[in-house]
């Protein structure tokens, strides 16, 4: 499973569009895997990111405000994505994990 | 994120729930560190939390705006409040407009301030239609026809009063737009606009909905809910399709009526209702009165005023002008460039019986305006369901002999029982509006000038 979180710092970012830098995680089935990366967008884009989630593969997108349309898209190409998430990046990377995070979730 | 501290500042004078509850607009108290210490409703179902769940938390991350960092200066703003134009990304995923006010509060027992945010929806006026258009009442209600100009007539004296109006009139006929228009244009107009569809919530829910309940009401209600009388607090609630109410909320709605406040479920304190009602309904309620399904006292008690919107088979010409508005509208939406429809559509249009009224011509020109890769809609590119032969369809034969050309809107206002007489009709009006400049309508009509002249002659216009 390909994870990717919006991040300020070390929490979720509070709006999709207004993102500049992702946390990408991948695991395993057995839940393992290397550690996150981080990728420093070059500027805001909510179009960029889609871009950038749908050529990645990600299976799971955390995030904050999401605009209707960007959700309705990632969602048309199966992409799950989980917004107004509030709290640390690395406690909702667990939590996806855990299959424990929702949509709305402060954390 | 830890607990606020700050909270107790403000707090043992007056119960500021009460105060920032009375402001029609979002309103957070946030502290020096942007982390919120209380919401008012309105914020409340703007973002989707509760202040419970984000009491704490920097302002930014439940607002989710685009204007944290100016935020920043306005408690550097030397004690004067600071005006910010921006966006949040409301629980529904929209990106609303809003400005934001925040002003710096002085705590009594502290030297940290505080700040007051009064978030305001502006997205109504950041449509720049509306701003050319003039009053949002012109704009929802478009029509000459005299019986929509009766309205239209007493729409002032709708607005003026507080008394509860019912509006009557077929599904897709305007209630919920003449309802907003009026509120748009009553004192009332700062102040929310709460549409509520009686017939789209489960019963057993609807009182929860309207009236609010508190914690513990029932099975599964873990926090406060306000309900809508209490979310329309100040402003206007409009009951759509009355009709559906079931009669046991017939007989509370009728109590808060006639006592201006309620009890929410499961609670014994009771609310004052300040609401102006407007209720709306496509049935017929005295048939309703009749079968023992609508309380005779409360239709009376909603039938002080009234008010009913014209089907769109009535209203004659007004079917153009909406044709036209519409094409306008998902012309600017969809990026198209359709200058207008062909003579046989319009015919077809303007002799259709629209049991889905206004709603269904909407519906038919985006389909078509969708459909046509060209600049002329045909009939080809009307939706097929109303191409369809049926009993109330007049004329179609003698319809698919017409030649498709295009035509202005506008340019045809009769119904004409052949094409001679539609392209008389339409050389006559091209004329009238050329000041009888033949070379000009013969440009206007797409025709050379000798064609002109030789159907001029034709037609004995001469």
């Amino acid at each position: 499973m390909k994870i990717l979180v919006t991040v300020a710092a070390d929490y979720i970012a509070s709006r999709f569009d207004l993102c500049t830098e992702v946390l990408i995680a991948q695991f395993n089935e057995d839940k393992t895997g290397p550690a996150p990366r981080t990728v420093l967008l070059p500027g805001p884009s909510a179009d960029e990111l889609c871009s950038l989630i749908l050529k990645e593969n990600i299976d799971v997108v955390v995030c904050g405000g999401i605009e209707d349309s960007f959700f309705k898209y990632l969602v048309w190409k199966k992409v799950v994505v989980i917004d107004r998430v509030i709290g640390l990046s690395s406690k909702a990377l667990q939590l996806v994990l855990e299959e424990r995070l929702h949509a709305g979730a402060v954390i | 994120m830890k607990q606020n501290e700050s909270e107790g500042l403000l707090l043992d004078a007056v119960d500021v729930s009460d105060v920032i509850n009375g402001i029609p607009h979002g309103v957070a108290l946030i502290d020096k560190d942007l982390r919120i210490f209380r919401m008012n409703r309105i914020l409340e179902v703007m973002t989707g939390y509760s202040t419970n769940e984000v009491q704490g938390i920097q302002c930014n991350y439940a607002l989710r705006t685009d204007c944290d960092e100016l935020l920043n200066k306005a408690l550097n703003n030397g004690g004067g409040p600071l005006i910010l134009e921006g966006s949040v990304i409301d629980a529904n995923r929209k990106k609303v407009s809003v400005r934001i006010t925040a002003s710096p509060l002085k705590g009594r027992e502290s030297a940290d301030d505080n700040l007051l945010l009064v978030i305001e929806d502006i997205s109504m006026l950041k449509e720049m239609d509306i701003k050319l258009q003039g009053s949002p009442e012109k704009k929802a209600l478009l029509g000459n026809s005299s019986k929509l100009q009766e309205i239209i007539e007493l729409l002032p004296v709708f607005a003026y009063t507080d008394a509860t109006l019912l509006i009557t009139g077929e599904t897709g006929t305007g209630k919920d737009l003449l309802a907003e228009a009026i509120h748009k244009s009553s004192k009332r107009a700062k102040y929310p606009f709460i549409k509520v569809n009686c017939g789209a919530i489960p019963e057993t829910l609807l009182e929860s909905e309207l009236f609010g309940h508190v914690r513990g009401a029932f099975t599964g209600a873990n926090a406060d809910k306000p309900g809508m009388f209490r979310l329309a607090q100040g402003g206007t609630l409009f009951l759509t399709e009355i009709g559906d109410l079931p009669l046991q909320l017939q007989v509370k709605l009728l109590t808060v009526l006639d006592d201006k406040e309620f009890y929410p479920l499961g609670s014994s304190k009771k609310i004052k209702a300040d609401i102006r009602l407007i209720t709306g309904t496509h049935r017929d309620l005295r048939q309703l009165l009749d079968e023992g399904k609508f309380r005779e006292d409360l239709y009376y008690r909603l039938n002080v005023l009234r008010a009913h919107m014209p089907a769109l088979r009535e209203r004659g010409d007004d079917v153009l002008l909406l044709m036209n508005h519409f094409l306008k509208e998902f012309n600017n939406n969809l990026g198209k460039k359709i200058k207008g429809f062909a003579s046989s559509s319009i015919d077809y249009l303007l002799r259709y019986e629209y049991p889905g009224n206004v709603r269904e011509l909407r519906n038919i020109i985006e389909h078509a305006v969708n459909i046509c890769q060209g600049t002329i809609i045909q009939m080809g590119h009307l939706p097929s369901y109303i191409l369809s032969p049926g009993e109330d369809r007049k004329n179609t034969e003698q319809l698919s002999e017409a030649i498709d050309e295009p035509t202005v809107i506008g340019a045809s206002k009769k119904k004409f029982a052949s094409w001679a007489e539609i392209e008389k009709s339409r050389i006559l009006e091209t004329m009238m509006e050329t000041g009888g400049n033949r070379s000009e309508a013969a440009l206007k009509l797409g025709w050379s000038r000798s064609t002109l002249w030789r159907k001029i002659k034709h037609y004995g216009l001469e």
